[in-house]
Protein backbone atom coordinates (compact mmCIF):
# COMPACT_ATOMS: atom_id res chain seq x y z
CA UNK A 1 0.00 0.00 0.00
CA UNK A 2 2.69 2.64 0.76
CA UNK A 3 4.48 1.35 -2.25
CA UNK A 4 1.54 2.12 -4.19
CA UNK A 5 1.00 5.50 -2.87
CA UNK A 6 5.13 6.86 -3.20
CA UNK A 7 4.62 5.58 -6.76
CA UNK A 8 1.58 7.80 -7.36
CA UNK A 9 3.49 10.53 -6.08
CA UNK A 10 6.41 9.69 -8.19
CA UNK A 11 4.15 9.88 -11.07
CA UNK A 12 2.74 13.13 -10.26
CA UNK A 13 5.71 14.40 -9.92
CA UNK A 14 7.23 13.35 -13.26
CA UNK A 15 4.06 14.91 -15.04
CA UNK A 16 4.07 17.95 -13.08
CA UNK A 17 7.64 17.81 -14.19
CA UNK A 18 7.43 17.17 -17.95
CA UNK A 19 4.52 19.90 -17.82
CA UNK A 20 6.78 22.49 -16.71
CA UNK A 21 9.05 21.88 -18.76
CA UNK A 22 9.46 23.66 -22.35
CA UNK A 23 11.55 22.20 -25.27
CA UNK A 24 12.48 25.51 -25.93
CA UNK A 25 16.57 25.45 -27.41
CA UNK A 26 18.96 28.02 -27.74
CA UNK A 27 21.11 27.97 -30.99
CA UNK A 28 23.95 30.04 -31.44
CA UNK A 29 26.15 32.28 -34.57
CA UNK A 30 29.44 33.31 -34.45
CA UNK A 31 30.69 36.06 -36.97
CA UNK A 32 33.51 38.44 -36.97
CA UNK A 33 33.39 41.82 -38.47
CA UNK A 34 37.06 44.60 -38.33
CA UNK A 35 36.06 48.02 -38.17
CA UNK A 36 37.51 51.58 -37.16
CA UNK A 37 35.51 54.21 -34.86
CA UNK A 38 35.60 56.91 -32.88
CA UNK A 39 33.70 57.43 -29.17
CA UNK A 40 32.84 61.38 -29.53
CA UNK A 41 29.93 63.40 -28.28
CA UNK A 42 29.25 66.42 -31.05
CA UNK A 43 27.33 68.53 -28.59
CA UNK A 44 30.78 68.29 -25.83
CA UNK A 45 33.90 70.62 -26.32
CA UNK A 46 37.23 68.68 -27.01
CA UNK A 47 38.43 68.58 -23.99
CA UNK A 48 35.21 67.21 -22.25
CA UNK A 49 35.01 64.09 -24.80
CA UNK A 50 38.96 63.13 -24.07
CA UNK A 51 38.00 63.71 -20.36
CA UNK A 52 35.09 61.33 -20.88
CA UNK A 53 35.91 59.24 -24.01
CA UNK A 54 40.31 59.06 -23.64
CA UNK A 55 42.31 57.63 -26.00
CA UNK A 56 39.11 56.51 -27.81
CA UNK A 57 37.53 60.01 -28.47
CA UNK A 58 41.38 59.93 -31.19
CA UNK A 59 40.02 61.96 -34.00
CA UNK A 60 41.83 59.92 -36.79
CA UNK A 61 39.93 56.80 -35.09
CA UNK A 62 40.96 53.53 -33.85
CA UNK A 63 39.70 49.96 -34.38
CA UNK A 64 38.67 46.47 -33.26
CA UNK A 65 38.31 42.95 -34.45
CA UNK A 66 34.42 42.75 -33.02
CA UNK A 67 32.91 39.27 -32.63
CA UNK A 68 29.25 39.06 -33.14
CA UNK A 69 27.63 35.76 -31.49
CA UNK A 70 23.58 35.80 -31.87
CA UNK A 71 21.90 33.68 -30.34
CA UNK A 72 18.54 32.23 -30.83
CA UNK A 73 16.37 30.36 -28.96
CA UNK A 74 13.07 28.63 -29.61
CA UNK A 75 11.21 25.00 -29.95
CA UNK A 76 12.37 22.84 -32.90
CA UNK A 77 10.11 22.29 -35.55
CA UNK A 78 8.90 18.82 -35.48
CA UNK A 79 9.57 18.29 -39.21
CA UNK A 80 13.50 20.22 -39.50
CA UNK A 81 14.31 19.56 -35.50
CA UNK A 82 15.68 23.09 -36.03
CA UNK A 83 14.95 26.05 -33.96
CA UNK A 84 16.24 27.99 -36.97
CA UNK A 85 18.54 27.05 -39.79
CA UNK A 86 21.95 28.07 -38.74
CA UNK A 87 23.06 28.51 -42.11
CA UNK A 88 20.20 30.88 -42.73
CA UNK A 89 21.04 32.41 -39.95
CA UNK A 90 24.99 32.70 -41.00
CA UNK A 91 23.58 34.35 -44.32
CA UNK A 92 21.24 36.67 -43.19
CA UNK A 93 24.39 38.16 -40.67
CA UNK A 94 26.44 38.11 -43.30
CA UNK A 95 24.02 39.73 -45.70
CA UNK A 96 22.23 42.46 -42.93
CA UNK A 97 25.09 42.69 -41.01
CA UNK A 98 28.52 42.33 -42.04
CA UNK A 99 28.05 44.00 -45.22
CA UNK A 100 27.40 46.68 -43.29
CA UNK A 101 30.12 47.05 -41.21
CA UNK A 102 32.84 44.79 -42.01
CA UNK A 103 36.26 47.27 -42.93
CA UNK A 104 34.10 49.89 -42.01
CA UNK A 105 34.50 53.45 -40.56
CA UNK A 106 31.09 52.85 -38.48
CA UNK A 107 31.29 56.32 -37.60
CA UNK A 108 31.32 58.25 -41.65
CA UNK A 109 30.28 54.61 -43.45
CA UNK A 110 26.94 53.20 -41.19
CA UNK A 111 24.52 55.40 -41.45
CA UNK A 112 22.62 53.99 -37.79
CA UNK A 113 25.94 56.08 -36.51
CA UNK A 114 25.41 59.59 -38.33
CA UNK A 115 24.00 60.69 -34.55
CA UNK A 116 24.53 57.73 -32.51
CA UNK A 117 27.82 56.99 -30.75
CA UNK A 118 29.21 53.80 -32.17
CA UNK A 119 29.90 52.05 -28.19
CA UNK A 120 29.59 48.43 -28.32
CA UNK A 121 26.48 48.84 -26.44
CA UNK A 122 25.17 50.65 -29.30
CA UNK A 123 26.44 48.89 -31.93
CA UNK A 124 24.33 45.93 -29.76
CA UNK A 125 21.28 47.66 -30.29
CA UNK A 126 21.93 48.47 -33.94
CA UNK A 127 22.75 45.04 -34.79
CA UNK A 128 19.84 43.20 -32.56
CA UNK A 129 17.12 45.47 -34.37
CA UNK A 130 18.45 45.02 -37.81
CA UNK A 131 17.96 41.17 -37.00
CA UNK A 132 14.69 41.07 -34.82
CA UNK A 133 13.04 42.03 -38.71
CA UNK A 134 14.05 39.40 -40.31
CA UNK A 135 13.49 36.71 -37.71
CA UNK A 136 10.71 34.63 -36.75
CA UNK A 137 8.80 36.61 -33.62
CA UNK A 138 7.85 33.20 -32.15
CA UNK A 139 11.77 33.12 -31.90
CA UNK A 140 13.97 35.12 -29.12
CA UNK A 141 16.68 36.83 -29.76
CA UNK A 142 19.68 38.19 -28.08
CA UNK A 143 23.03 39.73 -29.72
CA UNK A 144 26.45 39.27 -27.98
CA UNK A 145 29.31 41.81 -29.24
CA UNK A 146 32.74 41.43 -28.16
CA UNK A 147 34.46 44.55 -28.92
CA UNK A 148 38.14 42.95 -27.67
CA UNK A 149 38.11 39.63 -26.13
CA UNK A 150 37.75 40.87 -22.71
CA UNK A 151 34.94 43.73 -23.74
CA UNK A 152 31.78 42.63 -24.55
CA UNK A 153 28.14 43.57 -24.67
CA UNK A 154 24.47 41.62 -24.57
CA UNK A 155 21.48 42.93 -25.47
CA UNK A 156 18.63 42.84 -24.37
CA UNK A 157 19.57 42.78 -21.21
CA UNK B 1 70.09 30.13 -24.41
CA UNK B 2 66.38 30.73 -23.26
CA UNK B 3 63.86 32.11 -25.55
CA UNK B 4 61.46 34.60 -23.68
CA UNK B 5 58.20 35.88 -24.88
CA UNK B 6 56.12 38.96 -23.98
CA UNK B 7 52.72 38.98 -25.47
CA UNK B 8 50.78 42.77 -25.67
CA UNK B 9 48.22 44.33 -27.40
CA UNK B 10 46.54 47.53 -29.31
CA UNK B 11 43.77 48.43 -31.35
CA UNK B 12 44.19 50.79 -34.12
CA UNK B 13 42.93 51.90 -37.12
CA UNK B 14 44.61 51.46 -40.37
CA UNK B 15 43.87 51.16 -44.48
CA UNK B 16 46.32 49.28 -46.67
CA UNK B 17 46.82 51.67 -50.13
CA UNK B 18 49.13 52.55 -52.37
CA UNK B 19 48.83 56.08 -53.53
CA UNK B 20 50.80 55.59 -56.18
CA UNK B 21 47.92 53.28 -57.66
CA UNK B 22 44.50 54.52 -58.81
CA UNK B 23 41.30 54.34 -56.41
CA UNK B 24 40.52 51.08 -58.72
CA UNK B 25 43.83 49.89 -58.65
CA UNK B 26 44.17 49.53 -54.97
CA UNK B 27 40.56 48.36 -54.57
CA UNK B 28 41.21 45.06 -57.06
CA UNK B 29 44.58 44.46 -54.93
CA UNK B 30 43.47 45.09 -51.42
CA UNK B 31 39.83 44.36 -51.98
CA UNK B 32 37.89 45.88 -49.04
CA UNK B 33 40.88 46.77 -46.88
CA UNK B 34 41.02 49.95 -49.16
CA UNK B 35 38.16 51.69 -47.45
CA UNK B 36 39.02 55.13 -47.69
CA UNK B 37 37.66 55.81 -44.12
CA UNK B 38 39.77 53.23 -42.98
CA UNK B 39 38.81 49.75 -41.16
CA UNK B 40 40.39 48.66 -37.78
CA UNK B 41 41.63 45.44 -35.61
CA UNK B 42 42.37 44.11 -32.52
CA UNK B 43 46.40 43.60 -32.81
CA UNK B 44 48.17 40.90 -30.32
CA UNK B 45 51.69 41.69 -30.15
CA UNK B 46 54.42 38.60 -29.34
CA UNK B 47 58.32 39.31 -29.10
CA UNK B 48 60.00 36.96 -28.73
CA UNK B 49 63.95 37.27 -26.68
CA UNK B 50 66.89 35.33 -26.66
CA UNK B 51 69.47 34.91 -24.28
CA UNK B 52 71.69 33.33 -21.69
CA UNK B 53 70.13 32.87 -18.32
CA UNK B 54 71.90 35.11 -15.92
CA UNK B 55 72.90 33.45 -12.39
CA UNK B 56 72.17 36.27 -10.21
CA UNK B 57 68.41 36.38 -11.74
CA UNK B 58 67.35 33.38 -13.30
CA UNK B 59 66.38 35.25 -16.06
CA UNK B 60 67.01 36.04 -19.54
CA UNK B 61 65.73 39.53 -19.04
CA UNK B 62 62.83 40.62 -16.24
CA UNK B 63 59.62 40.02 -17.98
CA UNK B 64 58.66 43.47 -16.85
CA UNK B 65 61.65 45.34 -17.71
CA UNK B 66 60.57 43.89 -21.60
CA UNK B 67 56.71 44.60 -20.91
CA UNK B 68 57.45 48.43 -19.90
CA UNK B 69 59.93 48.49 -23.24
CA UNK B 70 57.31 47.30 -25.29
CA UNK B 71 55.10 49.88 -23.67
CA UNK B 72 56.91 52.33 -24.12
CA UNK B 73 57.76 52.44 -27.77
CA UNK B 74 55.22 50.39 -29.22
CA UNK B 75 52.10 50.05 -27.67
CA UNK B 76 52.19 54.32 -26.48
CA UNK B 77 52.63 54.79 -30.39
CA UNK B 78 49.99 52.51 -32.11
CA UNK B 79 47.05 52.06 -29.35
CA UNK B 80 43.99 53.37 -30.06
CA UNK B 81 45.58 55.82 -33.06
CA UNK B 82 45.73 55.28 -37.33
CA UNK B 83 48.60 53.40 -37.85
CA UNK B 84 48.77 55.73 -41.20
CA UNK B 85 48.22 58.99 -40.17
CA UNK B 86 49.29 58.92 -36.60
CA UNK B 87 52.37 56.81 -36.33
CA UNK B 88 55.72 58.51 -37.10
CA UNK B 89 57.59 55.26 -37.57
CA UNK B 90 54.92 54.03 -40.00
CA UNK B 91 54.85 57.11 -42.14
CA UNK B 92 55.89 56.50 -46.31
CA UNK B 93 54.75 53.23 -45.36
CA UNK B 94 52.54 51.02 -46.62
CA UNK B 95 50.69 49.31 -43.04
CA UNK B 96 50.42 46.09 -44.07
CA UNK B 97 50.64 43.59 -40.81
CA UNK B 98 54.17 42.69 -42.67
CA UNK B 99 55.92 46.45 -42.73
CA UNK B 100 54.24 46.59 -39.02
CA UNK B 101 56.01 43.68 -37.53
CA UNK B 102 59.62 44.75 -39.38
CA UNK B 103 58.83 47.98 -37.93
CA UNK B 104 58.30 46.72 -34.44
CA UNK B 105 61.64 44.84 -35.17
CA UNK B 106 63.66 47.70 -35.87
CA UNK B 107 62.28 49.98 -32.89
CA UNK B 108 62.85 47.96 -30.09
CA UNK B 109 66.22 46.19 -30.87
CA UNK B 110 67.65 49.43 -30.15
CA UNK B 111 66.78 49.59 -26.74
CA UNK B 112 67.26 45.91 -25.37
CA UNK B 113 69.57 45.62 -22.43
CA UNK B 114 73.30 43.50 -23.48
CA UNK B 115 73.08 40.06 -23.81
CA UNK B 116 69.57 40.09 -24.80
CA UNK B 117 68.94 39.31 -28.61
CA UNK B 118 65.56 39.89 -30.57
CA UNK B 119 64.36 36.31 -31.90
CA UNK B 120 61.40 37.08 -33.47
CA UNK B 121 58.42 39.35 -33.80
CA UNK B 122 54.85 37.99 -34.49
CA UNK B 123 51.96 40.05 -35.23
CA UNK B 124 48.65 38.72 -35.41
CA UNK B 125 45.99 41.08 -37.20
CA UNK B 126 43.16 39.09 -36.48
CA UNK B 127 43.05 35.74 -35.00
CA UNK B 128 43.63 34.25 -38.13
CA UNK B 129 46.24 36.42 -39.65
CA UNK B 130 49.50 36.18 -38.38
Amino acid sequence: MKHRKSCRVLRELRTDFTFRMNNKVSVYRKEHFCAAHRLNNPSWSEEKNFAVFGKCNNPNFHGHNYELNVKVTGEPAPDTGFVIDLKNLSDLIKDEVLEKLDHKNLNLDVPEFLHLNPTAENIAIVIYNILRDKIDKKLDLQVRLYETPRNFVEYPA
Amino acid sequence: MVFLTRIEHFNAAHKLYNPEWSKEENEEVFGKCANENWHGHNYELHVTVKGEVARDTGFVINAQILSKLIKQYIIEELDHKNLNLDVGFMKEKLCSAENLAMAIWQKLISHLPEGVNMHSVKLYETPKIL
